[in-house]
C-alpha cells in the first residue's frame, strides 16, 4: 500500500514536470502580447530582455489611433459579429430543426451535400463570391458584403440537427393535438429547449465572425468600413509604424474574447468538441 | 402527415437560399472561370490559359512544394503534441486543471491577426525575445525572417501554438467517452500504464485522430494570413510562399480569376485526395 503511494506520488510529479513548461511555453506569446502593449517602442526594440508590463498602453491606443481609424473598425467589429451571431444561430437553428423533425423530398441529398462541403477548401468559394457581391452587386464596403456571404456553415446545421433529433417526440406530437402550428411548436418548445446548444454555437459563431480576416480584407477594404483584424493587418509590415500601438490593438481584439472564453469555457468547450462527434 | 412535412421545406428555405447563393453556384462558378481565359474582356473558353499554364508555372511548383512541407512536419507534430497534452490534462492526478487547460487552450480563441503580430515581434533579429533568450544561453540569433527555413519553421511553431489547443479538445473529448471500467480490467491483470495507453487508448481514439488529421491538412493547406502576415507575404523571397497566398496573389492582386480557380480547384482534388485516403485509413475503424 505505501509503495502504490509512493509511485502515485511519482508520477503526479512527473506528469506535473511535464505539464507545467509546457503550459509555460503555451502561455508566453499571451503573456508577451500584454506585456509588448504596455511598453513604448523604445522598450520593444531595445537590447534588454523585457518581460514585464510597464505603463504605456493607454498612450500605446492613442498612437494607433493615429496610425489608423482602430476605434471606428472595432465598433464595426462588435456590429458586424453580433449581427452575424444572431443570424447565423436563427437561419442554422431553423435548418437543424428540419433536417431532424420532418421528412421530406431530397432531405438525404441535402444533408450529404452540406456534409461535403465539410472538407471543400473556401478558397474554392470566395472567388465567385468576391465578383459576385463586389463587381456584379456593387457591394463592397457595406455592412451587408461582410454580414450576408458567411452566413452559410455546415458543422452548426450537424450540431443543432443533433441537439433537436434527442427531444422526445411526443412534447411536439402533443402540442400538434393541441393545433399548435409548426412554427410556433419551433418557437415555443423546441428552440428554449435548445439553449444550451444555441449558446455554444453562438460562442462559436461570434468567435469565427470576429476573428475572420481574408473574407473582409478582400471584401471591405476602404478606410472607415474595415474591421478590427483588417484595420490592424494594414499595419503590420509597414515601416513607420507604432509597433506598441499594433500590440494595443491586438490586446484590444484579444482580452474582450478571452474574457468570454474563460467565463464561457463550458458552452465554448463543447462547440468545438462537437465537430468531432458527428 | 404530408401537409406537415411540407412546413420543412419553409424552414430549410432561408438557410438552403444562402447556401445556393453563396456555396453552389460560386462552387460550378470557379470550376468553369477555371477553363476560362479571364484575362481578356469578355472571358473566352480557354482551358490551357490556366490549367496549361499552371502546371508549367515554377510559382505554383514553389508554393505547392512550400505548403507540403509545411504539411508533412506542421501536421504529426501538432497531432502528437495534441494526444499527449489531451492525455496529460485527463490525468487523475492532475492538479490545477483549470489553469492548464486554460493554458492550452486560449490560442485557439486569439486571432490570426493578433497572433501574426505577436509572432514578428518575438522572432526579431535583433529586437525579438527569442533571439536574445537564445543568446543568453550562447546560442547565435537566428534570422527567422531572411533565412528561408528558419522562416518556414517560424510558421510551423505559430500554426502549432495556434491550434494545437484546438485538436487537444477534441481529443479530450474522445478521451472522456472511454469507459473507465476498460482500464480497471487491464489494471488489475497489471497491464502497464504504457501498454494501456498503445493498445486501449490509441486504437480507441483512432477515429477521433483521423479526424483531428484530416481538418489539419486541409486547414494547413489553405494557409494564408500567417505567411501574409508573419512572414511578411511569403517572404524571404517566396520561401514561404503556400498554396493560399499564391492563390490570393493571383487572384486577388492580379485579378486573374480563372488562374486563382485553377489553383482553389487544385486544392480541392488534394482535399478529396486526403478524405479518401482518410476513408481508406479508417476503413476498420467501424
Amino acid at each position: 500500500m505505501k509503495s502504490q503511494s509512493r509511485s502515485t506520488l511519482i508520477r503526479s510529479l512527473s506528469l506535473h514536470a511535464v505539464l507545467i513548461p509546457l503550459a509555460l511555453v503555451w502561455l508566453f506569446p499571451l503573456w508577451m502580447m500584454f506585456v509588448f502593449a504596455t511598453m513604448p517602442d523604445y522598450g520593444i526594440f531595445s537590447p534588454q530582455i523585457e518581460l514585464l508590463p510597464s505603463t504605456h498602453f493607454i498612450e500605446n491606443v492613442s498612437n494607433l489611433q493615429a496610425d489608423t481609424d482602430f476605434i471606428r473598425a472595432l465598433i464595426i467589429s462588435i456590429g458586424v459579429a453580433i449581427t452575424y451571431t444572431v443570424l447565423s444561430v436563427l437561419l442554422t437553428s431553423m435548418a437543424g430543426w428540419a433536417l431532424a423533425r420532418y421528412s421530406f423530398v431530397g432531405k438525404s441529398l441535402v444533408i450529404a451535400i452540406i456534409l461535403g462541403t465539410i472538407t471543400l477548401p473556401y478558397f474554392v468559394v470566395v472567388i465567385p463570391q468576391f465578383i459576385m457581391v463586389a463587381r456584379e452587386f456593387k457591394m463592397a464596403n457595406t455592412w451587408i458584403a461582410l454580414i450576408v456571404p458567411p452566413l452559410f456553415n455546415s458543422l452548426g446545421v450537424l450540431f443543432m440537427r443533433q441537439a433537436f433529433s434527442m427531444m422526445p417526440v411526443e412534447l411536439f406530437d402533443a402540442a400538434r393535438v393541441e393545433g399548435v402550428k409548426e412554427w410556433q411548436i419551433f418557437l415555443r418548445i423546441a428552440l428554449p429547449l435548445a439553449r444550451p446548444t444555441m449558446a455554444a454555437l453562438a460562442i462559436i459563431l461570434f468567435l469565427a465572425s470576429w476573428n475572420n480576416y481574408l473574407w473582409p480584407l478582400l471584401i471591405n477594404s476602404r478606410p472607415g468600413m474595415m474591421t478590427a483584424p483588417v484595420a490592424l493587418g494594414t499595419l503590420i509590415g509597414l515601416t513607420k509604424v507604432s509597433w506598441g500601438g499594433i500590440m494595443a490593438g491586438a490586446v484590444l481584439l484579444t482580452a474582450p474574447i478571452l474574457v468570454i472564453f474563460i467565463l464561457l469555457q463550458r458552452h465554448f468547450i463543447a462547440g468545438i468538441a462537437a465537430g468531432a462527434v458527428k | 402527415m404530408q401537409l406537415r412535412n411540407r412546413a420543412a421545406y419553409g424552414f430549410l428555405a432561408p438557410y438552403l437560399l444562402i447556401f445556393a447563393a453563396f456555396w453552389i453556384w460560386p462552387i460550378i462558378s470557379s470550376f468553369m472561370m477555371s477553363f476560362q481565359n479571364t484575362r481578356i474582356n469578355p472571358w473566352v473558353f480557354s482551358p490551357g490559359a490556366n490549367w496549361g499554364r499552371l502546371f508549367t508555372d515554377p510559382a505554383f511548383y514553389n508554393a505547392l512544394k512550400n505548403t507540403m512541407i509545411i504539411l508533412v512536419i506542421q501536421v504529426p507534430v501538432m497531432i502528437t503534441l495534441a494526444t499527449v497534452m489531451a492525455v496529460l490534462l485527463n490525468s487523475p492526478l492532475l492538479k490545477a486543471r483549470g489553469l492548464f487547460r486554460f493554458a492550452f487552450f486560449a490560442p485557439v480563441v486569439v486571432g490570426e491577426v493578433a497572433y501574426a503580430a505577436v509572432f514578428r515581434l518575438m522572432f526579431n533579429l535583433d529586437f525579438g525575445i527569442i533571439n536574445k533568450l537564445l543568446n543568453s544561453v550562447g546560442i547565435a540569433s537566428i534570422s527567422w525572417f531572411s533565412d528561408a527555413s528558419a522562416a518556414m519553421a517560424l510558421l510551423i511553431i505559430a500554426v502549432t501554438w495556434r491550434w494545437a489547443g484546438y485538436n487537444t479538445i477534441i481529443i479530450l473529448a474522445g478521451l472522456q467517452s472511454i469507459p473507465g471500467d476498460v482500464y480497471e480490467a487491464a489494471t488489475l491483470d497489471r497491464v502497464s500504464k504504457l501498454r494501456q495507453f498503445i493498445y486501449i487508448t490509441l486504437p480507441l481514439l483512432k477515429p477521433i485522430i483521423l479526424f483531428c488529421v484530416v481538418l489539419s491538412i486541409i486547414g494547413s493547406m489553405q494557409l494564408f494570413t500567417e505567411p501574409m502576415l508573419i512572414t511578411n507575404r511569403g517572404g524571404p523571397g517566396g520561401g514561404t510562399e503556400t498554396l493560399g497566398l499564391f492563390l490570393y496573389r493571383q487572384g486577388f492582386t492580379s485579378l486573374n480569376f480563372g488562374y486563382a480557380s485553377a489553383i482553389a480547384y487544385t486544392m480541392a482534388a488534394l482535399a478529396i485526395l486526403i478524405s479518401l485516403l482518410n476513408l481508406w485509413v479508417g476503413r476498420d475503424a467501424k
